[in-house]
């Protein structure tokens, strides 16, 4: 995991994910657990890191690994907010809002990073296609307020001043 | 007597065997737990809430449907605290939820409403707010799933999972934006999906077959079995105004728990045929081969004479006739050179993954095993040689190919449902039932003897088989008729030993296996 | 990234001693520093001599419900012959608590010599340590910290040379406070929706896949480490004033202080000292008006009350709340209860799982009417509703997301009455927008 932009494009045809290296990633998980099951969010992650999103394609081909059927990992992978199931800008940035962040004032830094990337609206991809913002809830850096997440990098103690200095370093 | 537990519930005290549910308990000491989630044939998740009973002794409400009887418990179902609990589950389930009881189908056997109408609040506390809101969804060659009712019990989901074992139904998203999710490439194709619809205890899962052509309160409900196969499914056919409308699964946890399949489902237009025999039709030579329509005791005299004259008799059965008529029409020809076979069509078996022995059939007629005990052979084309000499060739309500139906001279006597004009050339057609306008019984796979009732008035002057084959047989001096299907019933022990003894009030509405070794020696 | 502060001198820092020195991440540092002498004294002795050890130091899971250790640990079957799990919780979602991440983060080698101890004594041959989807760091400190255990031999099928094998894989969430719930958490791992399963069977009976499995948050495993190199007597000395409440802990403090971060002290430490000396206390001007001590899914304490209040299991339910993860959610005078109570609501609305119908409704619903009131559009009759709803949400639902997220409604009604009243009586200007 990296906060590095990700690799494909959301509307390059699917390749699939699970060939080669990756393959034998995700078959090296498979002595850790009892059932092949269990590898279901680890394969999830997988896919997400390689296209930016979990396609339709993506939820198939894990279906054909794990031996799933994809209305059931379907059911799985919209139980969980990391998963993105439709696609969403190359760097995905979440803005903690939860109560110790809201006291914090979390909702201004939140206003400047809708501002800044041009996103202006929650869920919304920004015209370039660089980002899109979510207010999730509790990141777990209550003492850190405000805590950003963009991608897999974590950014503590965030300010709304300092907020086009960190999108800068996303491109 | 350590494997009996002592609880009081709702001030009936009863002993119930270790290990059994207080929501079963209940059942047993003949009070009903509300509940949405449980069903007896599906693994208990305990979400829906709404079967929390007070306990006494216990810290909080307990969930019916998981909790075990614990030896002196006493249990209150309808104290003032579970009402509450209910209550409350029922307003939370209605808040969002469009109460478009007249638009829907369900409306009247829906047990939101049912629950709400006995327990719930007369008013909501969730005026000012927009209810959510989703589209209806097609689900499947049959099924559309209106989320908007969804109560999201899951049923559908764990039947699909854990019973069906094809998971295409999913629960999507969490919290209030949860909804009852499926496979876009992958419909209710499944041939025992149909089951889904009658799980969903909300006008949620509906029939896009059944879609409203009835009110439920408008419906005639009559026990009856499945005539689709072997399996003999103890089904419930629902008629309006002597149509019938659908057909749903009754349940008989030794042969289809809760299920049925959707073929048997189906299958149920042929019994509102309207291209029916209506008069027995004798034909006269004098009158240029034509039929002319007769009384009956012209038409059972005439059926006496042809009997009475015949040596070689070949009866051509359906293996859809009752073991009644099977046997009384056996019985009329006794004494003569008979050959008797039943028609077998065959079809692909499908099985129900998670119940043990319940599979549509591959022979797919329900009273194969009734037919044998009958004494009738599956060597259909062996009986259909033997027709052409034969001095007399009854044909029990067979659909016949027209090859069949060509071969077929005039020393032929019809008793069927459905006019045929290729057998307009037989002496004698008689008006018969068909499974639906009669009472009878059915022998299954595992000689099971399972009693139908009469769902709808039988058309014209039809009367089923047995009570032509009787009458006909006391004009040859056979002995006094039975009047009715259990008398027939009753009165096949005499040739049928496996028979003997049972009586319709001992079937019940759940059936009695009788020598299974028959059964063993059918498959 | 954050960096801690330095110790206090009123602290007494055991598992936070080495946080931010940065050579204690890795093996050698770690084992420079004294480490993994706990888990090659654990690998000596019986399992059985290991659990009586933990009851005997009184040690209580640091998670949130304060069940004794050596306890649970002593629930797992022996002889059984099946496999057996330790889970290690290092979901740390809720509001307000954020230790398991710094103890994951400078010592990562604590919790998995913790993990191991933990392992050796239920039984388990393998220990799956679940760690939340955001926790991008903690999972790359932990994965080569990990590595470097197994490359050491202290993990693997002879850890350091005991004959006993110690497996540990590390497990990602994907973003469900839920899954910190034991149950639910077991779910996550099979690759199954997050939802919380009915007890019994317990965890011990019938746990991941099926087996006898002990479920252990970060804080209290990385504690069993220094409970056998200094043994339990010591451990139990710590404690200042109720005596079910033994050793240190970690308290995560945040909100409106001066010096928001992770204070580690002995059980029983006043909270007044912790908010107004160790945090820093309130900001220039401002009055301490309430804290939330569990993490949110507590009770909201009045001033009155946190400042009476003795930080332990006890000391905490003394004063009408409880101590839950330990997380102080600090608000001052400037702090709007109404609000912070319908940014609460919404969270766990945002989080129910969806199995539990007065859960997936009822935590809507409320966020619905808190909302309403925050429009300036409340009734007063919205209070009684609220509560009522509150009641019903508690004590009916296989897990206690729902009553986690009546407990802040109920005392901020209670407790601050004239807040709502503000709003209600439309003499406060509304905090959200009207539509």
């Amino acid at each position: 995991m990296s906060g590095a932009a990700h690799a494909a494009h959301p509307d390059a045809p699917y390749q699939p994910v699970f060939v080669g290296e990756a393959r034998a990633k995700l078959e090296a998980l498979f002595p850790l657990y009892p059932t092949k099951q269990a590898c279901l969010l680890p394969a999830l992650w997988m896919v997400q890191e390689a296209r930016g999103w979990i396609p339709p394609e993506g939820i198939a081909e894990i279906g054909t690994v794990l031996g799933l059927t994809p209305a059931y990992i379907r059911g799985v992978a919209t139980f969980y907010t990391m998963y993105h199931l439709h696609p969403v800008g190359r760097y995905f940035i979440q803005v903690c809002g939860t109560s110790p962040c809201h006291l914090c004032g979390s909702d201004n830094v939140l206003r400047a990073i809708l501002t800044a990337t041009g996103c202006n609206e929650l869920g919304a991809t920004s015209p370039d296609g660089r980002f899109t913002v979510a207010e999730v809830e509790c990141l777990g850096a209550c003492g850190f307020a405000t805590p950003v997440m963009v991608n897999d990098d974590f950014h503590d103690s965030v300010t709304p001043e300092q907020v086009p200095g960190i999108l800068a370093r996303y491109l | 007597m350590s494997d009996l537990v002592n609880v009081t519930i709702d001030g009936v005290a009863i002993a119930v065997s270790k290990g059994t549910t207080i929501i079963e308990a209940a059942k047993q000491a003949g009070i009903l737990v509300p509940h949405y989630c449980y069903h007896p044939s599906l693994p208990s998740p305990a979400v829906c809430r709404m079967c929390l009973v007070d306990v006494e002794k216990a810290p909080k409400l307990m969930p019916a449907c998981v909790t075990t009887v614990a030896e002196g418990n006493v249990i209150h179902v309808h104290n003032e605290k579970s009402k509450k609990a209910r209550e409350s589950v029922l307003e939370f389930l209605l808040i969002n939820h469009p109460l478009d009881c007249p638009i829907c189908d369900q409306a009247g056997e829906c047990e939101l409403q049912d629950y709400v109408f006995q327990e719930g609040r007369a008013e909501t506390r969730y005026a000012d707010y927009a209810k959510r809101y989703h589209p209806v969804e097609d689900f499947g060659p049959d099924v559309l799933y209106v989320a908007n009712r969804c109560i999201l019990c899951t049923r559908c989901v764990r039947f699909m999972e854990n019973v069906a074992d094809e998971p295409v139904l999913n629960v999507s998203e969490r919290g209030d934006r949860a909804y009852i999710g499926i496979d876009p490439d992958h419909e209710l194709t499944h041939p025992w999906s149909g089951n889904v619809v009658d799980l969903c205890p909300v006008g949620s899962l509906i029939s896009k077959d059944f879609l409203h052509k009835a009110r439920a309160w408008d419906l005639d409900k009559t026990a009856s079995i499945c005539p689709g196969c072997t399996q003999g499914c103890n089904t419930m056919i629902d008629t309006r105004d002597e149509v019938v409308v659908r057909l749903r699964p009754r349940p008989n946890l030794d042969v289809n728990r809760h299920f049925i399949c959707d073929t048997g489902r189906a299958d149920y237009r042929w019994i509102n045929r309207g291209d029916r025999i209506e008069a027995p039709l004798a034909r006269h030579s004098a009158l240029g081969a034509r039929h002319s329509a007769l009384g009956w005791d012209a038409a059972l005299g005439r059926l006496a004479e042809l009997v009475g004259a015949a040596r070689r008799v070949v009866i051509l059965a359906s293996g859809r006739a009752s073991t009644e008529s099977l046997g009384l029409v056996r019985r009329l020809v006794d004494g003569r050179t008979v050959t008797a076979a039943i028609q077998v069509p065959m079809g692909g078996e499908a099985p129900l993954a998670g119940i043990p022995n319940l599979a549509l059939r591959a022979e797919r007629v329900p009273n194969l095993d009734g037919a044998r005990l009958a004494g009738y052979s599956t060597d259909w084309p062996a009986a259909l040689a033997a027709a052409k000499t034969a001095d007399l060739t009854i044909v029990l309500d067979a659909d016949l190919t027209d090859a069949e139906a060509a071969t077929l001279g005039p020393a032929t006597v019809v008793i069927g449902t459905v006019d045929d004009d290729r057998v307009h050339g037989a002496a004698l057609i008689l008006p018969t039932t068909n499974m639906a306008e009669e009472n009878g019984t059915y022998v299954n796979r595992d000689a099971r003897v399972q009693r139908y009732f009469q769902a709808k008035a039988a058309p014209g002057m039809s009367r089923p088989a047995w009570w032509i084959a009787a009458e006909a047989g006391q004009i040859l001096g056979g002995g006094v008729a039975p009047a009715t299907a259990a008398a027939a019933f009753a009165s096949l022990g005499s040739s049928i030993p496996a028979l003997a003894g049972l009586t319709y009030a001992e079937l019940g509405h759940t059936g009695r296996v009788v020598s299974p070794a028959t059964a063993g020696a059918a498959r | 990234m954050g960096f801690p502060h330095p110790s206090h001198p009123k602290e007494t820092v055991v598992l936070s001693k080495y946080f931010g020195d940065a050579e204690a991440r890795t093996f050698a540092g770690w084992v420079k520093r004294g480490g993994y002498e706990g888990l090659k004294k654990a690998l000596s002795m019986t399992p059985e001599a290991i659990v009586e050890e933990m009851k005997a130091s009184g040690l209580r899971g640091r998670g949130g419900a304060g069940f004794p250790t050596g306890l649970k640990w002593s629930f797992m079957p022996k002889g059984d012959n099946k496999p057996h799990y330790l889970v290690c919780n290092a979901d740390e979602s809720e509001p307000g608590t954020f230790k398991d991440r710094e103890i994951m983060r400078w010592t990562p080698h604590q919790l998995i010599e913790g993990c191991a101890i933990g392992a050796y004594a239920i039984g388990a041959e393998r220990c799956y340590i679940y760690i939340r989807g955001e926790f991008t760091e903690p999972w790359k400190v932990m994965t080569k910290a990990v590595e470097e255990a197994y490359a050491n031999g202290a993990l693997g099928p002879n850890a350091f040379g005991s004959g006993k094998r110690i497996d540990m894989v590390l497990h990602r969430g994907a973003g469900a406070y839920i899954c910190g719930e034991e149950t639910a958490m077991m779910n996550s791992i099979e690759g199954k929706r997050g939802n919380p399963r009915i007890k019994p069977p317990f965890p011990a009976v019938a746990g991941l896949f099926g087996m006898p499995t002990t479920i252990n948050n970060v804080e209290t495993l990385a504690a069993t480490c220094h409970i056998l190199t200094r043994g339990a007597a010591w451990y139990k000395g710590l404690c200042l004033s109720n005596p079910k409440s033994t050793g240190t802990k970690l308290f995560s403090v945040c909100g409106h202080v001066m010096k928001p971060g992770n204070f580690e002290i002995t059980m029983g430490f006043p909270m007044k000292d912790m908010i107004y000396d160790l945090a820093g206390g309130m900001r220039p001007g401002r009055r301490l008006k309430a804290v939330i001590p569990g993490g949110s899914s507590v009770p909201i304490m009045n001033a009155a009350e946190a400042e009476a209040a003795l930080c332990d299991y006890e000391g905490i339910v003394a004063q009408g709340s409880m101590l839950g993860s330990a997380g102080f959610i600090v608000m001052d005078d400037s702090a709007d209860i109404v609000y912070e109570v319908y940014r609460l609501a919404k969270f766990y609305a945002h989080e129910s799982c969806a199995q539990c119908t007065q859960c997936r409704e009822g935590t809507a619903w409320t966020t619905k009417i808190l909302e309403r009131i925050l429009k300036g559009q409340g009734k007063h009759s919205d209070l009684d509703l609220l509560l009522d709803l509150s009641e019903q949400m508690t004590g009916r639902t296989i897990c206690v997301l729902s009553d986690s997220c009546a407990a802040p409604i109920v005392s901020g009604i209670q407790k601050f009455p004239e807040e709502f009243e503000a709003y209600l009586s439309r003499s406060k200007a509304p905090a959200l927008a009207a539509v």
